[in-house]
């Protein structure tokens, strides 16, 4: 808040409300005074941790656009079976099911994870983020089964272009779960090693939104590949 | 009366709840605050996933029906995520969260369905590997 022998408050407030009208944090040209505050309430600048949660949040939803080309060439290449197996064949909903629980049972102990930290309480935060873990490699494997067990059968990414897409669009997916998972072992022992610290905090903020954005993807893949392709 | 544009009272006194904050972050609160979203995001999640399933399987929807049914469950289920687990919500200090989903998904939406559409006129327009065939002979 305001200091005593700055502007008063609502006269300091008018003013920044005048040169950034929409709150962008733009500050004014020319040789003015800075603005303190302007744009974030009025501490100034933001924090490292606003400025940190945020870069990652640009970087998640281009992570989120590489994904949608995958989606794409997925539902341009869905008749293009090559009179091989079709989304009918490959489809095995309690699988699925099963997938879809451990991934999201994972992301919830995932926040709870959080809700622990913003506690400061390591032992919950540290028993959170190992059944957050455990669960990803659940669904890891249960995928990797599900890809030997398709192999198996000689259904594979170079029998045709369905083929290609389904397990590039399914894998790119298994493979950010399962660096996800090898970043939640680094915080883990980061956690215990180095505690709370700011900067070990902030890596816990983008893990987490890391980790929930998966959940996102995931609900696309299951909704357009396995669910939709059960009744094509 | 006042001859300003705005209210300045809007502005003042409450300063601090208008702070921006980073998506997946709040103002301080307590830890019973992560755990109530955490608990109504996945209660919806379940719900929704289990709505999901039970339409892929079930004869009571009108088959065209369903892919849309599947649809729109998956776009509510993204969006109870995005609240309740990613903590991007309306409020005035998440605009440049918002903002910059708003353009994630303008992006997403491009490639997807602008990929679909023109691949689709593709495939109308080009001419059946019958008579590409015959041209040839």
């Amino acid at each position: 808040m305001s200091e005593i022998d700055e502007l008063p408050a609502a006269l300091e407030t008018l003013r920044r409300v005048r040169e950034d009208p929409h709150r962008l944090g733009h500050r004014g040209h020319g040789p003015q005074a800075p603005i303190l505050g302007a744009g974030h309430g009025v501490t100034g600048p933001a924090t490292k941790r606003i400025i940190v949660g945020y870069g990652f949040w640009l970087f998640l939803l281009s992570d989120i656009v590489m994904f949608s080309c995958f989606f794409a060439a997925y539902a341009v290449q869905r008749g293009a079976t090559a009179a091989g197996p079709t989304a009918r064949d490959i489809v095995e909903l309690p699988r699925v099911a099963a997938e879809t629980t451990a991934l999201l049972l994972s992301s919830y102990t995932c926040g709870l994870s959080f809700a622990a930290t913003n506690a400061r309480n390591r032992l919950w935060t540290q028993v959170f983020l190992l059944a957050t873990g455990l669960l990803g490699l659940a669904f890891v494997g249960m995928e990797v089964q599900e890809f030997i067990n398709l192999g198996a059968r000689g259904i594979t990414p170079q029998r045709s272009g369905y083929l290609t897409a389904f397990f590039g669009l399914v894998g790119l997916h298994g493979l950010h779960v399962t660096v996800g998972g090898l970043w939640l072992a680094t915080m883990m022992a980061q956690v215990q090693v180095k505690g709370f610290r700011r900067e070990i905090v902030h890596r816990l903020i983008c893990f987490n939104l890391f980790w929930h954005a998966l959940d996102i993807v995931w609900i696309g893949i299951f909704t357009i590949v396995y669910l939709m392709g059960s009744i094509a | 009366m006042s001859h300003l544009e705005f209210d300045p009272h809007l502005y003042t006194g409450e300063l601090n709840q208008r702070e921006d904050h980073a998506p997946g972050d709040e103002p301080e609160e307590s830890a019973g605050h992560w755990i109530l979203n955490s608990n109504l995001g996945l209660a919806f999640s379940v719900v929704l996933t289990a709505a999901a399933f039970w339409a892929a399987q079930t004869h009571l929807i009108w088959g065209p029906a369903v892919p849309i049914a599947l649809i729109v469950l998956a776009i509510a289920q993204m969006g109870v995520h995005i609240v309740f687990f990613l903590h991007v919500t309306t409020g005035p200090d998440n605009t440049n969260n918002v903002l910059a989903l708003a353009f994630g998904v303008l992006v997403v939406f491009l490639i997807v369905f602008g990929s679909i559409w023109i691949m689709d006129h593709l495939n109308q327009n080009m001419m059946p590997v019958q008579e590409l065939m015959q041209m040839r002979t």
